[in-house]
């Protein structure tokens, strides 16, 4: 087998690229696109319109971790922006609404904007601003939050019918008529994917686990959540699976000897990508579940799109299938399933700045978990994408120090034949 | 000028916190979280809804840290600091809305925290007006009432919701009226007394409000009164942590009649009374959709803020606007890049205050309106 990961990344890449060619296909041609969100997305029927969605939000993950964020987040904290503001908006503001900003013309100005409002409320800010400072016409889609185990049929029935006004919406850009067998077909193509998705998650359970779930969930994210409904995220997801099925059958995983199974909560620090992953390697930590993979969908614990019910279930996506718009108890109720169904030894919150969704009470996560189940948990702070708040040394100690006690931890445990591997 | 009686009366019913408000009727207080909420369903239930709006500078934060972090407004601090250190006791419960992710999450905190209290999360639509947003928003006020009835174990039935409707549009009423008098002739009431008249209608039942707000109308339209040389503006950014008065009479004495402000935005949320009628529970989101204000926590592409905002000025005839969002607040400091940019078209000045309601110096704010007074008066 070539080196560890290798296929996978490959093919995400690839896919993802072919993705930039269209957009900046469409940047030249003018051919119709839509921006639109990452969380509980609608994608499917952007996509049975033919119209090319671009995401502001890879565009900030891409400035951040390409290191090219910083100056554009000053930017837009010179036309007015807050520095407590989330620096995902304010670096894709300094990029988008500024002039001369790195690899302009390459993400087309869209036809609309589809604000898919699901959980986060900056999301509303986000994209009121890029129609205004864009000057283009914006759908919003009011997904009502997630407010017990189910959405109510009132608050499915809203949904569609925002739904059915974006289809119109949709028809008027394009001058096509909405095709609902095409939709189904797409959702039948997200549905591959989504096994796909699930199977390489379940692989994770794997002592060792073949993939790294933070750290190299996010080679599966693009394609789940941006190329969903295309055959190519189908073909993706057949690689992955395959070289994670292989990986695990060779006992083989992101690091030489998995010592740690963890499971992070919250977004990664993009402008040091690398940096902080390694704190953990060293201490052959690996994620064995995250929470933060499944900001755009829940689909490990069996969320399918339906072509049966292709409208619905594009509502039932948006309105509970995703991270965003479940309530913080219902996020809690997520981590310790992944904990006890993973078997993880810890649970890591990386708590960032910018996300008040994300962060906005860790602090009572950690009391729950560490207080309350007598889970080791470990909150550490920095950004997603200001490079600003991170500091690499102190990191590094409040790292150290937690799995320097997890580890003594353990070895007080084996006498008594409790492994976790 | 004397400070009206009836102002004097609010300020001590704010002075004395909300101890005595959780007591002040034989109905349960139910508290409500900025910034609006359908309190007349409350009432209907048979509760008591009150603000749960933070704690001012009146506790020290011991507790609350260690759930929510540095970057996290004042009023959702304060107000869990409230619950942890047992001063909700006789709270029957909190609602919260969707007005940001900072109150979304605090109401899992509190639900976890609190397990003894009925912790109910609206969702406001974010959206236009439509039959589809009304019905949404219809079953949505219907769902609480049916929580509230399980929770209380007795019916809440239309004529209770079209009784409270009657209720609060009375002191709502006033309200509006106050300020027609005050952006007419900003003179005739101060902004210090303004405030605690809004203010203590958070804590008080309506009718007791109302009587309030009636007196202090008698006492302003008596007053004696002259015109001094200040900068009419409007206040904008402050609809969810209130600043402290403090803060309110520093504007007015570097030289600002307030001629505008959305302090307390919630409890003054509709632009004329909530019509009374057949299926009251209707009137009331048909309400909410047509006749609520332009807020930064409520998108409504019929009524765009800014646009809103312009129009204020207008109307009111201000020379200038203050932003002023509490610390960390972000639908506020979000808003400013759009308010500003539409304000600046339009050549209207604007100047940006953050506040926190636990400040208390306000000397360099003093001396920042004081040099923005003085550059309008002297242009
Ligand atoms: S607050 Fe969080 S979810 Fe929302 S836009 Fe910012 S980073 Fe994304
Ligand atoms: S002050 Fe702002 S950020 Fe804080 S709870 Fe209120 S609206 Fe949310």
């Amino acid at each position: 087998m070539a080196e560890y990961g290798t296929a996978v990344h490959e093919a995400s890449r690839k896919a993802m690229s072919a993705w930039y060619d269209r957009l900046a296909l469409a940047a030249r041609t003018g051919a119709p696109s839509a921006y639109l969100m990452i969380s509980g997305n609608c994608v499917e029927i952007l996509r049975s319109f033919d119209i090319e969605p671009a995401f502001p939000e890879v565009n900030a993950l891409q400035l951040a971790i390409r290191k090219q964020s910083l100056p554009l987040i000053l930017k837009a904290e010179e036309i007015g922006y807050s520095s407590d503001n989330c620096a995902y908006v304010k670096a894709d503001a300094g990029f988008t609404f500024g002039e001369g900003a790195p690899g302009a013309g390459k993400i087309p100005k869209p036809t609309f904007i589809v604000c898919n409002f699901v959980g986060c409320h900056v999301y509303i800010k986000w994209f009121e601003h890029c129609s205004e400072f864009l000057d283009v016409p914006l759908t919003m889609l009011d997904i009502p939050f997630l407010r017990s185990d189910r959405p109510s049929d009132e608050d499915i029935h809203y949904v569609v019918a925002q739904l059915k006004n974006l289809i119109a919406s949709c028809e008027k850009a394009t001058g096509k008529a909405f095709d609902i067998d095409r939709l189904r077909e797409i959702c039948a193509l997200s549905a591959k994917a989504e096994a796909g998705w699930q199977r390489c998650k379940d692989l994770c359970k794997n002592s060792p686990s073949p993939m790294d779930a933070y750290f190299d969930a996010i080679n599966l994210m693009g394609p789940i959540n941006v190329l969903r409904g295309t055959q190519d995220a189908v073909d993706f997801f057949d690689v992955a699976v395959r070289e994670y099925e292989a990986l695990v059958k060779a006992k083989k995983g992101p690091i030489p000897q998995e010592k740690f199974r963890i499971v992070v909560e919250g977004p990664p620090p993009y402008p040091f990508y690398r940096q902080f992953r390694d704190l953990f390697a060293a201490w052959g930590a690996v994620a064995v579940q995250s929470t933060y993979s499944t900001v755009g969908g829940i689909w490990e614990f069996g969320f399918r799109h339906d072509p049966k019910r292709p409208l619905e279930s594009i509502a039932e996506q948006m309105l509970m299938e995703n991270l965003c718009n479940r309530s913080l108890l219902e996020r809690y109720k997520q981590i310790r399933r992944y904990v006890e169904d993973w078997r993880a030894d810890a649970l890591v919150i990386h708590s960032v700045k910018s996300c008040r969704l994300f962060s906005a009470g860790q602090g009572d996560m950690r009391d729950y978990f560490a207080n309350e189940l007598g889970v080791p948990t470990l909150l550490v702070e920095s950004d997603l994408e200001d490079p600003r708040y991170y500091a690499q040394a102190m990191m590094k100690n409040r790292i150290d120090a937690f799995f320097e006690s997890l580890e003594h931890r353990k070895l007080l445990k084996k006498p008594q034949g409790r492994t976790t591997a | 000028m004397e400070t009206a009686p009836a102002v004097e009366q609010a300020r001590a019913i704010l002075a004395a916190g909300l101890a005595p408000a959780l007591k002040r009727t034989d109905a349960p207080a139910y508290g409500v979280f900025p910034v609006y909420s359908p309190v007349e369903l409350y009432r209907a239930a048979g509760l008591f809804p009150i603000g749960l709006m933070g704690a001012g500078g009146q506790i020290d934060i011991v507790h609350a840290d260690a759930r929510f972090q540095s970057f996290v407004c004042s009023i959702a601090k304060s107000s869990l600091e409230l619950g942890l250190q047992k001063r909700l006791v006789g709270m029957e419960g909190v609602a919260f809305h969707s007005i940001c992710d900072v109150a979304r999450n605090l109401a899992s905190v509190f639900k976890r925290n609190f397990p003894g209290m009925h912790i109910e999360y609206v969702h406001l639509p974010q959206n236009a007006a439509g039959p589809e947003t009304e019905d949404y928003l219809v079953a949505e006020f219907r769902r609480i009432l049916a929580g509230l009835e399980r929770r209380l174990g007795h019916r809440a039935d239309d004529a209770a919701v079209a009784a409270a409707i009657r209720e609060y549009n009375e002191p709502r009423r006033l309200m509006r009226e106050l300020y027609a008098i005050r952006a007419k002739e900003p003179e005739r009431i101060s902004s210090a007394e303004m405030f605690p008249l809004v203010r203590v209608g958070t804590i008080l039942p309506p009718d007791e409000h109302a009587r309030i707000l009636e007196s202090a109308k008698a006492e302003f339209l008596a007053r004696k009164h002259r015109r001094m040389d200040r900068v009419k503006v409007i206040v904008e950014g402050a609809f969810c942590e209130q600043p402290p008065l403090g803060l309110i009479e520093t504007l007015e004495g570097a030289g600002c009649y307030l001629v505008d402000d959305d302090f307390c935005a919630g409890w003054r949320w509709f632009s004329t009374d909530v019509p009374e009628g057949p299926d009251p529970v209707r009137q009331l989101a048909r309400a909410w959709l047509e006749r609520g204000r332009a807020t930064s926590t409520r998108y409504n592409p019929d009524k765009p803020r800014h646009k809103d905002l312009v129009r204020r000025v207008r109307e009111t005839g201000a020379q200038a606007v203050l932003f002023m969002p509490a610390k960390f607040c972000e639908p506020a400091l979000f808003d400013y890049v759009i308010f500003r940019r539409e304000l600046e078209k339009e050549n209207i000045p604007h100047l940006l205050i953050e506040f926190e309601e636990k400040m208390w110096t306000f000397e360099r704010t003093r001396g920042e309106v004081e040099t923005f007074v003085e550059s309008l008066l002297f242009d």
